[in-house]
């Protein structure tokens, strides 16, 4: 296996974390898309800090949760605070890093750019940023002749250029080379060292052991269980979640 | 009637002579024309953009409108533009007809839905891609529209390349609020319709290749702006 990317830790200092945002409750949380039950009543509570992974089969509703805590769409029923606050009007204070990365048809550092003059950040910690995911030496080359996981590097340096108190994360991983998961996964694990509340969703059951500190499974657009990493791996609590980790496929 | 060699040989003959004349009337009609797109771009890029990330009312009424509009005649603009200026319209007193500044108007006017209309498609297609990652860096609607612009900055030379070349090619409207005086507002159509008029279709024919020639030139240009900007997967 390749090196993972040389990743300068603690480029970025970055201010002490509001927890004003957490804790996430959610309750009885329906969202129907086309006639089509995707979340059927999701109940979830999520603490102040940590990495929370989100796993379950595809189309147990992973992705569409994700976008409704960051506020993209609104749900059908049921209710989300983020502390006191909705998920839209707090868009502003979370990150999202999509599966396949979204960038700009810009140079690398144009990327970054884009992100820190959007929300009126300090435009100087554009070196830092993009040395802290390895990318200083592609500073002015076209984003969007990246490879997959220098793509997924500057979507994470864009997402951390906005000092996002929560960093929600959707399979960023997927169809990555090994040396690439692992130089995200420190990227995030230094983001969450600082301070940010990550939220994970994941298919990668090795990647959900090494990072996880606690496990939300969804099974048909519910929660079947929410339990500690070091219950949830050893001991789930609910078929659905046991017949997963035994590769039995469950429809 | 003379035959197309005749032309093509006329045509190289006032090219290399340099011919005043010829020259004048070139740079008349880049003038007007690119003036014209460079106007149309910057009032139908922004509407063009509002519209493709726009979700209201009538929005369908409003795409079918701007669609029409592309489809818009010459003579009919030219008409309302003359009608305008001429002395005893309401815009007369500024004496304006018959200059070149009118025959800008008329050709803007007349080619603002099409860049409208077209860079609506490149923007709502690019827009459909971006839209969540907006959304998640809450950019404003200004935001958005400017870098919505600035990302498909190469797809919209083609659009605006399909502006210039109705404008370049249009000669209704010109001839009605331009008068196609010489050496004040001649252009290369009109002059090439008051040659046809006047029965001299060989100098027609070869004002027409050189006016071939200029269009495949800036295309060929935009093409080679597109082809590098390709390579670098910005467009």
């Amino acid at each position: 296996m390749p090196d993972a990317p040389a990743i300068r830790s603690g480029a970025i200092a970055l201010a002490s974390r509001s927890t004003a945002l957490l804790p996430l409750t959610v309750r009885d949380l329906v969202l129907r898309v086309d006639r089509a039950t995707v979340l059927d009543g999701v109940n979830l509570d999520l603490g102040a800090s940590g990495c929370t992974m989100i796993m379950g089969a595809n189309g147990a509703g992973k992705s569409l949760l994700l976008k409704l805590l960051h506020g993209l769409m609104p749900p059908t029923a049921g209710r989300i605070s983020w502390g006191d606050h909705a998920p839209s009007q707090v868009t502003a204070r979370q990150a999202l890093v999509f599966q396949k990365p979204v960038l700009l048809r810009r140079s690398v550092a144009a990327n970054i750019d884009f992100a820190l003059k959007a929300r009126g950040k300090d435009m100087a910690r554009r070196d830092a940023l993009l040395d802290h995911v390895g990318l200083s030496h592609k500073a002015d080359q076209p984003a969007r002749l990246l490879s997959g996981g220098e793509a997924q590097r500057l979507a994470l340096a864009r997402a951390l250029a906005t000092d996002p108190e929560v960093l929600l994360l959707d399979e960023p991983t997927a169809s990555l080379d090994p040396a690439s998961v692992l130089a995200i996964e420190r990227i995030v694990n230094e983001a969450r060292d600082r301070g940010v509340r990550i939220v994970f969703v994941t298919h990668d059951i090795g990647q959900a052991r090494r990072m996880a500190d606690d496990v939300v499974f969804l099974h048909r657009g519910r929660v079947a269980e929410h339990t500690a990493a070091d219950t949830f791996f050893p001991e789930p609590q609910s078929d659905a979640a046991r017949n997963y980790l035994h590769g039995t496929i469950v429809v | 009637m003379q035959s197309m060699g005749e032309a093509l040989g006329l045509a190289v003959g006032l090219v290399l002579s340099g011919d005043a004349d010829l020259l004048e009337i070139v740079l008349l009609s880049l003038r007007v024309s690119l003036t014209a797109t460079a106007i149309a771009c910057l009032v139908g890029l922004p509407i063009g953009a509002l519209v493709a990330i726009g979700r209201f009312r009538g929005r369908n009424a409003v795409l079918i409108l701007m669609n029409a509009l592309m489809g818009l005649p010459p003579v009919v603009v030219g008409l309302l533009v003359y009608l305008y200026l001429s002395r005893s319209g309401p815009l007369g007193f500024l004496g304006l007809l018959y200059t070149p500044t009118a025959m800008i108007i008329a050709q803007a006017i007349l080619i603002t839905p099409i860049v409208a209309a077209l860079s609506r498609q490149v923007l709502e297609d690019l827009h459909a891609e971006y839209a969540e990652q907006f959304r998640s860096l809450c950019l404003t609607r200004w935001q958005t529209v400017q870098a919505l612009l600035w990302d498909a900055r190469y797809s919209l030379l083609t659009v605006g390349l399909a502006g210039f070349g109705r404008a370049v090619a249009e000669v209704g409207a010109v001839i009605i609020v331009g008068g196609n005086i010489d050496h004040l507002t001649r252009v290369m159509t009109t002059a090439i319709a008051l040659e046809t008029s006047k029965g001299d279709l060989a100098l027609a024919l070869a004002l027409g290749i050189i006016l071939l020639v200029i269009a495949l030139g800036v295309n060929a240009a935009v093409q080679a702006v597109r082809m590098t900007a390709a390579r670098q997967a910005y467009a």
